[in-house]
């Protein structure tokens, strides 16, 4: 009979629902599509809010040095300068260290020693950014200035980098900061994907008489790489977005400068300082225009990490196997 | 030869000494943060900090008790908008939906942990701040609960993934229904570990400053209501430490030494939890 099977379906859907499991699976899922259209909303916010500005400037946006509210001019060379000069240099000093740390935690270092070490990394990791930026302003700032920049001077000043009066803000001291701020990200990830190479490899390695140094650099480092490499894109992506120890210690100046004492801005502190009090509607979508570009930046970076984390981790298996 | 052996031996030791005080320096910042704070923190630090309003600039003395108080009504709104999202999304994730749904909703979730903090301050901005025409503790609680979803999300899969097929099983062979099964056996058996993320989450945007600039803004009064801009502990720190007065400095300090002493403890707290039993019960 006709009649028979939509009657047949509806009570079979109508029992589902008795018991709760219809109403909970689209309670559940309108939750879950709530994020999804959240992140849409989001990036659709950003594209439409900026459009002014993008149609205004174009391209030119990335190549001109000009930042003037006043005859609404904007350009965003210096902010993408000084976000890439802090973000290498904080790569420069983060990477080295974190990689080395992530070496002694996940080869050397015995498990429960490891363990306890990784929990006072992970509590360094949960340390806010304004908290760095605290420090950063009343220890770090004046270290700097004292210290740190006139001994670099005197013996490296022969190259621009480290040139021009010693301020204590600028491009150096955030990108010290911020590599301070990313080392626990870099040593956590690390010391996990070190830790999932296989135990053969560097057996074999030694057995062939490496000393315990050769068989964990040339063996179980390069066996790592790809997921080495993702920790890094982690961190780099973490040091772009970072707005409030930058914005406490670059100095807030958009300056292009050779040298690393120069103090500088950021795309993320600019936004932070300007943004409650842009006034006019191209000046804020100026600014929105900043913050989509570092969403972009992040989004790429962060892609690529995750990218790379799960062939490691594909790859690892599989050459476990052979 | 043995001269050769000798060099690459001494190479070795050299280098693995060297990881080993890497491995020194990262986790004294650790000690160097804290020392600090508790040195610069403990001195300026009293009773007034906690129960009185800022002092007029220019004036000593005053409290923070209204960034406290704002900061702790952040967060409880913040986390009533971002947990359930987070907590049913993952319940969906792992229980109901297809691959290809779950990918889209995984994807949108990282996507969302990944966007910077000062970005979701522009969204929040948008989103909150325009419509209502002012900075308020809702557009903060908004951009903070944000914030939350993708971590609350992302471990309850994990954790509810986690819990072996066989206890499902059990209670299906009962005669329970899905959902019946998954409230009473499946999310019980992870819980430890889902409060564990959300107490994380917690702490994690208890010290967020930039998404709060031009949401919950700031306030030197108290801020009845939700309609209101709100005074909150990260916001305070940052205004008063680039400021140029003395005494504010101190004060910055003071909150500096309250907000990571209760992140910190969060955070001890929440492992804790986690590793008092297995997370997962053994079948």
């Amino acid at each position: 009979m006709p009649s028979a099977s939509p009657e047949a379906g509806s009570r079979s859907f109508l029992s589902r629902l008795r018991n709760g499991d219809e109403i909970a699976r689209i309670i559940t899922f309108i939750f879950a599509a709530t994020v999804v259209l959240i992140t849409v909303l989001l990036v659709l916010q950003l594209w439409h809010d900026s459009a002014l500005s993008r149609h205004k400037f174009g391209l030119h946006f990335f190549a001109t040095r000009v930042w003037d509210p006043i005859a609404e001019e904007f350009g965003a060379l210096p902010f993408m300068f000084g976000t890439v000069v802090t973000a290498s240099v904080a790569l420069l000093i983060a990477v080295p260290l974190g990689l080395g740390a992530a070496i002694f935690l996940a080869e050397l270092a015995p498990q429960k020693v490891s363990d306890s070490l990784q929990f006072f990394i992970d509590l360094l990791a949960a340390v806010p950014s304004v908290i760095y930026g605290l420090l950063g302003i009343f220890i770090v700032v004046p270290l700097m200035r004292s210290y740190i920049q006139p001994a670099l001077k005197a013996t490296l000043g022969f190259l621009p980098l480290f040139q021009g009066p010693a301020f204590g803000v600028g491009f150096l001291t955030a990108g010290i900061v911020l590599a301070i701020m990313v080392i626990p990200y870099i040593i956590s990830v690390s010391r996990e994907v070190l830790l999932s190479v296989p135990r053969d490899q560097r057996e074999a390695a030694l057995a062939l008489g490496s000393t315990r140094w050769e068989s964990t650099w040339k063996v179980v480092v390069p066996f790592a790489r790809t997921g080495i490499m993702g920790s890094i894109f982690l961190a780099l992506a973490r040091a772009l977005g970072e707005t409030m120890a930058v914005t406490m210690v670059v100095g807030n100046a958009p300056n292009i400068s050779a040298s690393l004492f120069s103090p500088g801005y950021s795309i993320a502190a600019v936004i932070a300082n300007e943004f409650t009090e842009a006034t006019g509607q191209i000046y804020v979508q100026a600014l929105i225009e900043l913050g989509l570009v570092l969403f972009l930046l992040t989004f790429i970076l962060n892609g690529l990490a995750r990218l790379l984390l799960v062939v490691t981790t594909q790859k690892g298996s599989g050459m476990g196997h052979v | 030869m043995t001269a050769r052996l000798r060099w690459r031996k001494l190479v070795s030791g050299f280098m693995l000494t060297l990881t080993g005080v890497c491995a020194a320096v990262a986790v004294s910042t650790l000690f160097f943060i804290l020392g600090y704070l508790v040195y610069h923190g403990g001195t300026s630090i009293n009773w007034d900090f906690f129960t009185k309003l800022p002092a007029p600039a220019g004036e000593p003395g005053g409290g923070m008790a209204n960034a406290i108080v704002g900061s702790a009504k952040l967060l409880l709104l913040g986390s009533l908008f971002g947990v359930p999202i987070g907590f049913f999304g993952g319940i969906y994730l792992a229980e109901f939906s297809g691959s290809s749904v779950a990918f889209v909703v995984r994807y949108a979730a990282d996507l969302l942990n990944g966007v910077p903090s000062i970005v979701i301050g522009i969204f929040a901005y948008a989103l909150v701040v325009l419509p209502f025409k002012h900075f308020s503790t809702l557009a903060g609680a908004f951009a903070l609960g944000l914030m939350m979803i993708p971590i609350t999300l992302r471990s309850t899969e994990e954790f509810l993934h986690s819990v072996p097929r066989a206890l499902r099983e059990g209670s299906m062979a009962l005669g329970a229904s899905k959902w019946r099964t998954i409230r009473s056996v499946v999310v019980p058996a992870a819980y430890r570990g889902i409060l564990t993320a959300i107490l994380l989450a917690l702490a994690r945007v208890a010290g967020e400053t930039a998404p709060l600039l031009f949401t919950a803004f700031g306030n030197r009064y108290w801020s009845p209501g939700l309609g209101q801009p709100t005074a909150s502990l990260p916001v305070m720190i940052y205004t008063y430490a680039i400021s140029p007065d003395e005494d504010w400095h101190h004060q910055a300090w003071a909150a500096g030494l309250v907000l990571l002493a209760l992140i910190l403890i969060v955070n001890i707290f929440a492992r804790a939890i986690l590793a008092r039993g297995s997370a997962i019960p053994r079948s």
